[in-house]
């Protein structure tokens, strides 16, 4: 267990320390944000009706941004086969940094949304959904992600592939983190389900993804 | 006492029945795609849609084997990496581009009936959103597999993402589903199927025409990878072997 928070720890104290990742991805989730009221047009009505699926499109994008050097660095400077070899099973390692990229994209993502939501007009009323919807969803993008991230690990122009690869997984999770928050903006009883769906999804994919990760790591380990 | 399976590990066994199966096979599939054409033209009209409505005995058959596709990957994946049988990942190579073209037939044709009848190309339906991700998917196991160049961990890597994708394409499905545009199944479910015999007869047959054109398609991909990789490695052999090194195995 100590072990395990040694590599949690280690890759917090990497992404504080470099401080680019995490900044590039709150930047490009700001620049997109910004982008599309320019190419919609300004109306303030479209835009406060349609600011819940940008924003979690831009969520989308921003945290995938992140996702491909998950392992990469690891793998370049040989520490990841240390880890492989150490008493600690692969899994494990996996769910560990997948969990330090929710603790350093996800969660700061998901927290800045509101503010973005100014830019968009978003009614007043979907801010403390959306935050909600969007903690309880992303951790399902960065342990999902994480399989597409090892899968890619050796590969050239890798980031690209990971985005074919892994947003149309992400498709359920989006689906349900919007008809979570449309649900609750018409007070219709469809929040509880949608959002008890997308928690699922997200609990079951902490739980299982981490053992397709390691998976395929160890294939590229050997 | 070996099964089938076991005795087509050997790609020479393999070579020597998919030779004799095949003719038959192809043969079946171009007579089951006549008759069944012959059978849906002289079908009933639909008395609302009209000759459109004809659109599905090709848009439901390839509908069913671009999942039929998908499973035949995820098994042969499954076969790969659990009992490392030399030919699952034959099998799920030659698989992928073939669902993904019934896939992408299955898209257009949908597409050309939606126009008529719904007056537009595509609409943000469940159904066609699923199949869509479908695509996707396999357009991902396709272009993972291409961007590795080890062809062994490449067969394996698009192993994993091809089972976790069996993992989620019930999710992405069910998703997706809530109220849709599309008509129910009608013929692929419990109890008597809701579709007219008149109609079930013609599609019954396409649906096996194009199994069994599938299953063609699948038995000359896999030939071909094999002999493909047989060249590959005495090709190998015989660089190394001009180029004075000591001659490896062959894989």
């Amino acid at each position: 267990m100590s072990a395990l928070s040694e590599v949690l720890r280690r890759d917090l104290v990497l992404a504080w320390r470099e401080g680019g990742t995490v900044g590039v991805a709150l930047g490009f989730y700001l620049i997109v944000v910004t982008m599309l009221p320019l190419g919609l047009g300004p109306d303030l009505k479209l835009l406060s009706r349609i600011a819940p699926g940008v924003l979690w499109v831009a969520l989308l994008l921003a945290a995938l941004l992140s996702l491909g050097r998950l392992f990469e660095t690891d793998l370049e400077d040989g520490s990841l086969e240390v880890m492989a070899t150490g008493p600690v099973p692969l899994e494990a390692v996996a769910a560990a940094k997948s969990l330090a990229h929710w603790l350093t994209t996800g969660l700061p993502l998901a927290v800045l949304a509101p503010i973005l939501g100014l830019l968009l007009n978003l009614e007043p009323d979907a801010y403390a959904v959306l935050v909600a919807t969007m903690l309880a969803g992303t951790p399902a993008i960065s342990f999902i992600g994480a399989i597409g991230a090892a899968l890619t690990v050796r590969t050239r122009r890798g980031g690209l592939l990971l985005a074919l690869l892994m947003l149309p997984l992400f498709v359920p999770t989006l689906i349900f983190g919007i008809s979570a928050i449309g649900a609750a903006l018409t007070s219709s009883d469809a929040f509880g389900p949608s959002f008890l769906i997308l928690s699922a999804i997200s609990l079951a994919s902490v739980a299982l993804a981490p053992l397709a990760a390691a998976a395929a790591l160890r294939l590229q380990l050997q | 006492m070996q099964t089938l399976t076991q005795r087509l590990a050997n790609p020479t066994r393999f070579m020597a029945l998919s030779a004799r199966v095949l003719p038959w096979l192809a043969g079946l599939a171009v007579v089951l795609l006549a008759a069944g054409l012959v059978m849906a033209l002289a079908s009933p009209l639909d008395y609302q849609q009209g000759h459109a409505a004809k659109i599905m005995y090709v848009h439901v058959p390839t509908a069913w084997l671009s999942i039929m596709g998908y499973m035949l990957v995820a098994v042969s994946s499954f076969g790969l990496l659990v009992f490392r049988h030399p030919l699952a990942d034959v099998s799920a190579k030659a698989a992928a581009p073939i669902g993904a073209a019934f896939t992408f037939i299955c898209l257009v044709t949908g597409s050309l009936w939606g126009k008529p009848m719904w007056g537009a190309f595509w609409v943000w339906d469940p159904r066609l959103t699923s199949v869509l991700i479908l695509f996707f998917l396999y357009l991902g196991l396709i272009s993972l597999r291409s961007s590795i160049e080890d062809e062994a961990l490449a067969g394996k890597l698009t192993a994993v993402l091809s089972i976790v994708g069996i993992v989620i394409v019930p999710v992405i499905k069910f998703s997706v589903d809530w109220n849709s545009l599309h008509q129910p199944a009608s013929v692929m479910r419990l109890g008597a199927p809701t579709i007219h015999a008149s109609l079930l007869w013609p599609l019954l047959v396409m649906a096996g025409g194009m199994m069994a054109l599938f299953g063609a398609l699948h038995l000359k991909g896999m030939r071909n990878e094999i002999l493909r990789r047989r060249v590959k490695a005495l090709r190998t052999v015989e660089v190394e072997a001009s180029a004075g090194l000591a001659r490896q195995p062959a894989e």
